[in-house]
């Protein structure tokens, strides 16, 4: 036996992205099961691919809690609806993150070399429940919470606020921007055509300082992609995104220590994919950032969390309009998890959308010439973290 | 919620319930549409296979079906269980067969209830049954109350094949809604009883990280970062400092509270880390970060309901930065 | 490293699981974990921190309560912040996403963990859950009821015959009095159980499984570092192939006498593969007794393998952990030279749909006796 050869060593399989599919997402998709609605996706994303589900090798999903739906472990009676009858089909549950990481797992069957060819989906159909109740079911002996969950990111945006001395009105241009963003993407929940940013300043404040417009909805929707190696990534008849970097970093939920303004978890996890990607200076090489923005002021402290600005600057750079349309580093112009919430999809559209960009495909809300974006997802107490970088071009290394 | 003597450590039932709403696409649609009006429909695959229930992707091709036709209402077991002690939720109350059955005209077999008063002696795979419908029924599986023993002794060839349907219906139903409750016992396990015990008493029971020092409030049973259980006790608080808040506008579900309220992260004085809690004895728009408040209690409560200022001056804030 | 079959070499260099039980209702999740985490580790002398990747497999519908893997994480230590990922799943599951990170390259250690507590709800109706939400679960077919309708088919069949299956069972819990993990054990004769009623008929008491708390945790690693992690005196298992393989949903659909998937994945792993003897040992993930004809049929055992040499999940079943332990017992095997090759399967699902399959070896199996004594002189 060779003892010379670390497994580090061996090359990886570059891993691209071929096919790309979303539902048009809506607050109640009532014309469909769960079944149909993840399948829209998917045909979507194999028809970007013109692949048929014979060509799918493996299929690997993610979604939040089963409570959603109430339908415990869902792929088993999805398997059907997505052709994975006769093949491997793997879930993935990382809270919030899942989007993220369930496309992450799917690229390592890839770059392993195991598969060729790989479906990777995720979904909330949250109109067969209620979000909040799921997040909320009653553990005995403990103190409910006492605020939604707006009520739970809330104070961590004050202390980012108190922290920085950002000035109140950030949150709200961040809104506005990710909404108007929104009306350039046909696939987004939220098109508020008549929006203001007077009027989102002037929405109902919830949780102080959370206005209402601040806050993302609640959608049913699903998102699919297909991910394949160089020589399917040849024969498919649109160019491919090309996986440069992927992480995922988790940190405990409750810690002594823990800095929720500015996660050490998210630092390190980008800090990883621009390893690999060989991204010095993120700011200035990355041209596109598709973030988990939940609440408004998410934007400037992950900036700061992700090294796009200094300590204490994410929030100047917001404001000087470098994260709008046409800026040095558009965020969301998708409109973002403010303007498109099914929980468990929303982490992969973020990778989705960092895909269609460096594709070209992302159509009105082209941001153009990008050729490399990233794609950021997070969850639970801001402690999951998964992130890729992809680029127009194959991996060099 | 009583403490079970018998180990010493708490428990307590967890009820999970919730009505599930749930659409159905246009082939579950027929489907639940036809058995409110005692029609059975299947769905023909590409290969001429008639799939009863009907799917709405083939599981073989995973192609989408939409190729409705109408089976019959009598069919064959094809194999089956005798449930005794029938459970929450079952067709029926008293003991009967689960089956697997497929309707003539079907290819595949649908499960369901068999009523056999007989008890067990009396069913067997191959035994001819038929759809005994239930009375009222809204376009859901239980449209169907169970099959019972059909007298029929036909053979395959005299029976109905599937026939073409339109699947239209007047007044279809696009949604049912699923009722689902779920009964739980839930042990919170040693460190949290441990917590809760002092609690009631007024006491905060913190436990300390034998690593990295720190003091869990409330502990769960290990230090998350260190990975190793916590176990010995320290008492922390009563007083404590609001590290950073919210202030809450909107009425949470289920919470009887007067909006607005402040949600506030409690740092007491010892822990290494900053609890939950509802500041009151103030107005709200005077809570600040620093507040120094101490925890009030009321008559059988498990937590303090809220926390009130102490009066003290502020903490500075290099006292509490590391805990925000 | 060496890579065989087109796959770089990954082994299982330590395990352990907790003594399984009927309800550990004094312990919360994160208690009943962290003695395994704790074990497993120490063993291969690493710190949380020093595992390149961790990777887990637990429900929420098992716990009646959302993210509950979020809280398990306290028992890892993962801060610094670690590289990590959860299924919703049976652990083994988990082995697979950490087995396929290794393969990448990208990490040359992982710690896989899994838990259930089984006993919080009512184990067969919680399970109608994971049911067709349209046309199944609003009926709330319970588990055991679904199992003897799959029993009743292989019996149907002549696959079986209930004293076939009664002494599958009483052989279970017989071997299980030598594994000291296992919450039943012993048993009364076949004759003797077949004397009893039947509980959800064709299944008799003796067919089903124990409601178990329990959890499990293991530690893979490639190359070099497999063998300087294993310990003294103790092997890499190897795992010369994994895979897994799903079925269609339906129960109506699916000839339930048979497991296409699981042949499948066995193929896929290697299993069947000529060179190779047939395995020593192997693990199933059967909770009830008709599941093993229909298994050893699909996996082409003969009376050469012994079968659930631990019990096997007839002697404990804590639900979401019981397919990692068939892996973890089988790398055990592996590990401590009873046996040279060895196939370990997970399911998941109602009656099988769902399949995974791994085979282990020793370097003795695979290279032969000369290569495998230069193996020890490393160690």
């Amino acid at each position: 036996m060779s003892t010379a050869t670390r497994p580090g060593a061996r090359n990886k399989e570059p891993v691209g992205i071929v096919g790309v599919g979303q539902t048009k997402h809506v607050a109640a998709r009532r014309d469909v099961s769960i079944a149909g609605l993840v399948r829209e996706a998917a045909v979507r994303a194999l028809e970007d691919a013109a692949l048929g589900w014979a060509d799918i090798d493996a299929v690997v999903i993610g979604k939040a809690p089963d409570f959603f739906e109430g339908v415990m472990m869902p792929e088993l009676y999805l398997a059907d609806a997505l052709g994975a009858v006769g093949k491997p089909m793997l879930r993935v549950h990382t809270a919030g993150s899942v989007g993220g990481s369930t496309a992450l797992v799917a690229a390592d069957l890839v770059a392993a070399r195991l598969h060729r060819t790989v479906l990777t989906l995720a979904f909330e159909k949250q109109s067969e429940s209620n979000a909040m109740w799921g997040l909320s079911l009653p553990v005995p002996f403990q103190q409910p919470l006492l605020a939604g969950a707006g009520g739970f990111f809330a104070p961590h945006v004050r202390a980012y606020m108190h922290r920085t001395s950002a000035p109140d009105h950030i949150g709200a241009l961040v809104a506005y921007k990710d909404r108007r963003n929104a009306l350039r993407n046909p696939y987004a929940h939220l098109h508020e055509e008549g929006l203001t940013l007077e009027k989102v300043r002037s929405s109902p404040m919830l949780w102080d300082p959370i206005r209402y417009s601040e806050t993302c909805p609640s959608s049913d929707g699903a998102c699919a992609m297909v991910l394949t190696d160089r020589a399917g990534a040849a024969r498919a008849p649109r160019p491919p995104a090309w996986v440069h970097g992927g992480a995922m970093r988790s940190e405990p939920t409750l810690f002594a220590g823990k800095d929720a303004v500015s996660p050490r978890a998210g630092t390190d996890c980008a800090a990883d994919v621009y390893r690999q990607a060989g991204v010095a200076d993120p700011r200035r090489e990355i041209d596109v950032v598709e973030m988990y923005v939940p609440f408004s002021w998410y934007e400037p402290m992950w900036l700061e969390n992700l090294g796009f600005a200094e300590e204490g600057e994410g929030w100047r750079m917001t404001e000087s309009g470098a994260t709008g349309p046409g800026g040095e580093l558009p965020v969301n112009p998708s409109g973002g998890v403010l303007s498109t919430n099914p929980i468990g999809a929303s982490g992969m559209l973020r990778f989705a959308e960092a895909a269609l960009q460096v594709r070209g495909a992302a159509g009105a809300h082209q941001v153009p010439g990008a050729r490399r974006a990233l794609g950021h997802a997070y969850g639970g107490g801001s402690q999951f973290f998964a992130m890729w970088l992809v680029g127009d071009r194959p991996p060099t290394t | 919620m009583n403490a079970a003597p018998a180990h010493g450590t708490l428990s307590a039932p967890l009820v999970v319930e919730f009505p599930f709403t749930r659409s159905l696409g246009p082939v579950q649609s027929a489907f639940l549409t036809g058995l409110r009006e005692r029609t059975v429909l299947g769905v023909r695959t590409a290969d001429g296979r008639t799939l009863v229930p009907p799917a709405e992707y083939d599981p073989d091709t995973a192609a989408e079906l939409r190729d409705l036709v109408e089976v019959g209402r009598t069919g064959t077991v094809t194999t089956w269980a005798w449930n005794s002690a029938p459970r929450r939720g079952q067709p029926l109350r008293h003991p009967f067969a689960w089956a697997l059955v497929r309707l003539d005209g079907a290819d595949t077999a649908l499960l369901h209830a068999l009523d056999v008063p007989g008890g067990p002696a009396q069913v067997r795979t191959g035994m001819r049954v038929r759809i005994r419908w239930a009375e009222e029924r809204s376009g859901a599986i239980t449209d169907i109350a169970c099959f019972e023993p059909a007298a029929d002794a036909a053979d395959d060839s005299t029976r109905p094949a599937a026939r073409p349907h339109s699947g239209a219906f007047a007044d279809p139903v696009h949604g049912i809604v699923a009722e689902a409750r779920l009964d739980y016992t839930y042990t919170p396990g040693r460190a949290q009883t441990r917590y809760l015990e002092a609690l009631a008493r007024h006491r905060t029971l913190g436990e300390r990280c034998p690593g990295c020092r720190k003091v869990y409030v409330p502990p769960r049973g290990a230090c998350p970062t260190c990975g190793v259980p916590t176990a010995e006790q320290v008492e922390v608080g009563p007083a404590g400092t609001v590290t950073t808040f919210c202030v809450v506008n909107i009425k949470a579900k289920g919470l009887d509270i007067e909006v607005p309220y402040v949600y506030a992260h409690i740092a007491l004085d010892g822990a290494g880390l900053a609890l939950h809690g509802r500041i009151a004895g103030i107005p709200y728009d005077q809570v600040r970060m620093g507040l120094r408040v101490e925890p009030v209690w009321t008559e059988g409560g498990r937590h303090p309901d809220h926390y009130r200022p102490t009066g003290e001056p502020d903490a500075a804030p290099e006292t509490y930065q590391e805990l925000l | 490293m060496t890579i065989r079959n087109g796959l770089p070499e990954v082994a299982v260099v330590a395990f352990a699981q907790t003594a399984h039980v009927r309800a550990a209702d004094d312990l919360s999740e994160v208690e009943m974990l962290l003695p395994v985490l704790r074990e497993v580790l120490e063993r291969t002398g690493l710190s949380a921190g020093a595992v390149d990747f961790t990777c887990s497999g637990s429900c929420d519908y098992l716990a009646g309560r959302a993210f509950s893997f979020t809280m398990a994480l306290d028992g890892v230590g993962a801060w610094p912040p670690i590289s990590e990922s959860h299924v919703e799943a049976d652990g083994a599951w988990a082995l697979h996403e950490a087995w396929v990170k290794l393969l990448t390259g990208r990490a040359e250690t992982a710690l896989v963990y899994a838990y259930g507590k089984s006993s919080a709800g009512d184990l067969p109706a919680v399970l109608t859950r994971q049911l067709d939400p349209y046309y199944l679960a609003p009926l709330w077919p319970d588990s055991v009821s679904l199992a003897a309708l799959q029993t009743r088919a292989l019996l149907d069949a002549g696959g079986t015959d209930e004293r076939e299956l009664a002494g599958i069972a009483a052989r279970s819990r017989n071997a299980a009095e030598a594994n000291p993990y296992a919450q039943l054990t012993g048993s009364p004769s076949a004759d003797a159980l077949l004397e009893s009623d039947h509980l959800v008929g064709p299944l008799r008491l003796h067919d089903v499984p124990p409601v178990s708390d329990g959890a499990a945790a293991l530690v893979l690693a490639a190359g070099d570092t497999a063998r300087r992690l294993c310990g003294t005196g103790r092997r890499p298992a190897w795992i010369r192939g994994m895979d897994h393989r799903i079925e269609a949903h339906s129960l109506g659909v699916r000839d339930l006498t048979d497991s296409p998937s699981t042949r499948l994945a066995a193929e896929r792993a290697g299993l069947f593969d000529p060179q190779a003897p047939p395995p020593d040992v192997a693990e199933l993930h059967t909770p009830f007794t008709a599941q093993e004809v229909v298994l050893r049929k699909a996996l082409r055992l003969g009376p050469g393998t012994a079968v659930n040499p631990s019990g096997g999940p007839l002697a404990a079943n804590p639900v979401m952990a019981a397919g990692l332990i068939r892996i973890g017992e089988a790398a055990e095997r592996v590990a401590c030279g009873e046996a040279r090759r060895a196939v370990a399967h997970a399911t998941s699902g109602p009656c099988l749909q769902h399949n995974l399959v791994a085979v282990l070896e020793s370097d003795a199996a695979a290279d032969g006796p000369g290569s495998h004594g230069a193996e020890e002189e490393r160690g």
